[in-house]
């Protein structure tokens, strides 16, 4: 029963790391850049949420939603003023950019809110329901994490496929040139990306502090790496491999904890990746990529 | 008389340059004397500008993105301050002690990047960026539950534990004790030391760059399969400049280490190589000069914005943003280009931070 509750924990905080990987994993595949700011967006959303329910009293459903619409708007802001003037250069120039966007969130995060963490209450309480004769406690939130991830993924694999925008995404994240020409505004598709991006990574933000209820400035930092690294995991650029590569490697950590040393979990969950990329140097689902002179 | 080569003739230069700087800082605190903030600063500036050569080698010559510098780092931290602490009583002299570490550091730090070194073949661009960066992590993890102790039966190791599992004998004395790292380092580390550091550190890669091995990984660099096709070996040259790089990185460990009172893993943490790839990125991919500048003035950047208090490292965040845009730009590039002459990257990120200290 105990392994029981580790694997829904796993899975759980496995979710959250999808969401994130999700939005790196879209980013990357349009713009061939990792947005390391993207941890920093997490922890603005959780921010905004916690002052809209907790300092507003507004409702938590309203809280989410300010939060996603903030995030959006700051992620379609960023690309705008940082990443669209380099897209033409090296793809490093863009990286330290990023780089430079995270630490000015996280200081401006610093100077408005300060560094002391604030305490977050669960958005959906903190129930739980008993299973198996009370042997086993799944908390609301768990399950409305795990929930949460299945309807985003279904969403997005929606999204990509059948709508319009979504096509463009697709053709964009294949050949820039090639979708201007059939009449594909790219810089449009690429705001849009990065607002959905964003907007998962507010919902993200809010899980993880509803289950892990301190929040600071550096909130997003660690898991802003771990998730970057679910999708390098799963095969950087692929939706389906974000979503796989997160859930596992929130098992990886739980198990590692729970079974193994807690001090080594990371140190576990590094080495699988090391050992899973020595293996598919791609990542679990990546494409192989045909180097040609 | 064999005349001076270009290119030996632009190394000394480089040599000049870091020999009279250290010059003029010996000469300003000797007479009107430099300020206590910046003088704290001279040896982590010396570290620095080890570390970005060093990675540069990585990153600009060999052309493979590494996120996990820090981690070589502190593996050299580690080895060397243990190495200096136990060869005490054995070599009392300290300015050799201070140099066998340094070996110790940078042989230890090399080994991990032979470690390293090895999935690196198989791996390209964003992936292994990734597996540099959970190695530093992993690094971190482990010398976090790493215990050592030294008593007068030899070196004492312990993994997982806590201090008292060394069964350290009498006057026994523990050195790394886990997540509290090393404490009670004699700061050996001085001004001079650094800049020794640094003149080697230019040596060892100005030579291997312009030599037939730097070569070969430059053609690596610009095209693999056509360089693997003329019959350049991937596996030694890669493997090659990726060690040297990590030795060199884990020399200016033990020298940074040695400027503490206490060191622990969690400094030489992701942000740590973040912060060195951003010296080497400004500073210019592949230029020796730039990085040294670069890592040079952004290290001192932070401390001049002191009055600033606490907007210094927003304004810090903001000035990056800014210099990558203008260094980027094609407009100002073509302006500059036409006023100046041919000007490269990096000589305008060079200027840009100097604006940025107004």
């Amino acid at each position: 029963m105990t392994f029981l509750s580790y694997l829904i924990g796993g899975i759980s905080l496995g979710s959250v790391y999808a969401i994130i990987a999700l939005g790196y994993t879209m980013v990357y595949g349009i713009s061939k850049m990792l947005n390391f700011a993207h941890g920093d967006v997490i922890m603005v959303g959780a921010y905004v949420c916690f002052f809209a329910t907790f300092r507003w009293n507004l409702p938590p459903a309203v809280g989410v939603l300010l939060a996603i619409a903030m995030c959006t708007i700051l992620g379609v802001i960023i690309e705008r003023l940082a990443y669209k003037p380099l897209r033409a250069v090296a793809s490093l120039a863009v990286l330290i950019t990023a780089i430079g966007v995270s630490y000015f969130l996280q200081n401006a995060a610093q100077l408005l809110w300060t560094s002391n963490p604030k305490v977050f209450t669960s958005v959906v309480g903190d129930a739980a329901i008993k299973l198996f004769g009370g042997q086993l406690s799944v908390s609301v939130i768990t399950i409305v994490t795990i929930a949460a991830c299945i309807v985003i993924m279904i969403a997005l694999t929606w999204f990509t496929g059948n709508t319009k925008i979504g096509k463009a995404m697709r053709a964009c994240s294949e050949d820039k040139g090639a979708a201007q020409l059939m009449g594909i505004s790219v810089n449009f598709t690429i705001s849009v990306t990065f607002a959905v991006g964003s907007a998962l990574a507010a919902v993200a933000g809010v899980l993880l502090c509803s289950a892990y209820p301190t929040l600071m400035p550096t909130t997003g930092a660690m898991p802003g790496i771990k998730a970057f690294t679910a999708a390098v995991f799963g095969g950087i650029g692929s939706i389906p491999g974000a979503m796989l590569g997160g859930i596992l490697l929130g098992v990886i950590e739980i198990f590692g904890k729970a079974y193994i040393s807690t001090q080594l979990s990371d140190a576990i969950v590094f080495a699988v990746l090391i050992i899973v990329l020595l293996v598919k140097p791609t990542g679990l689902l990546g494409k192989p990529v045909n180097e040609k002179v | 008389m064999k005349k001076i080569r270009k290119t030996s003739y632009k190394n000394f230069l480089i040599y000049g340059f870091v020999i009279l700087a250290y010059a003029v800082l010996r000469l300003l605190d000797g007479t009107v004397g430099i300020s206590a903030s910046l003088k704290g600063q001279l040896v982590p500036i010396c570290a620095y500008v080890v570390m970005a050569v060093s990675l540069n080698l990585t990153v600009g010559v060999l052309g493979e993105l590494s996120l996990g510098h820090a981690g070589f780092m502190s593996v050299g931290a580690f080895t060397g301050v243990v190495a200096c602490m136990s060869l005490e009583a054995i070599i009392p002299l300290v300015p050799l002690r201070m140099a066998v570490s340094m070996i110790i550091g940078a042989l230890c730090a090399g080994a991990a990047g032979v470690l390293v070194g090895i999935p690196v073949l198989r791996l390209r661009g964003d992936y292994l960026a990734i597996v540099t960066l959970a190695f530093g992590e992993i690094i971190k993890n482990i010398i976090n539950c790493l215990y050592v102790g030294t008593d007068a039966r030899g070196l004492h190791v312990s993994f997982l534990t806590n201090s008292d599992a060394l069964n350290l004998g009498e006057n026994g004395r523990v050195i790394i004790d886990g997540p509290m790292g090393i404490s009670g380092i004699t700061k050996v580390s001085d001004f001079t030391t650094g800049v020794v550091l640094i003149l080697v550190t230019l040596f060892i890669v100005l030579n291997l760059v312009n030599s037939r091995s730097g070569r070969a990984i430059m053609a690596l660099r610009d095209n693999r399969i056509a360089a693997e096709s003329v019959g350049i070996p991937v596996t030694k040259y890669k493997l090659m400049a990726f060690v040297v790089s990590a030795a060199l990185a884990g020399a200016a460990g033990t020298l940074y280490a040695m400027n503490y009172s206490t060191i622990v893993a969690s400094k030489f943490n992701f942000n740590t190589s973040i912060l060195i790839l951003v010296f080497v990125v400004l500073g210019g991919l592949g230029n020796i000069w730039g990085s040294i500048i670069a890592a040079a003035v952004l290290t001192i950047i932070p401390e001049l914005l002191r009055q600033f208090n606490d907007y210094r490292m927003l304004v810090y965040a903001v000035v990056l943003i800014l210099v990558m845009l203008a260094t980027n730009n094609p407009a100002l590039r073509n302006l500059l280009r036409r006023v100046v002459g041919r000007v490269s990257p990096s000589k305008i990120a060079k200027e840009e931070p100097s604006d940025g200290q107004i």
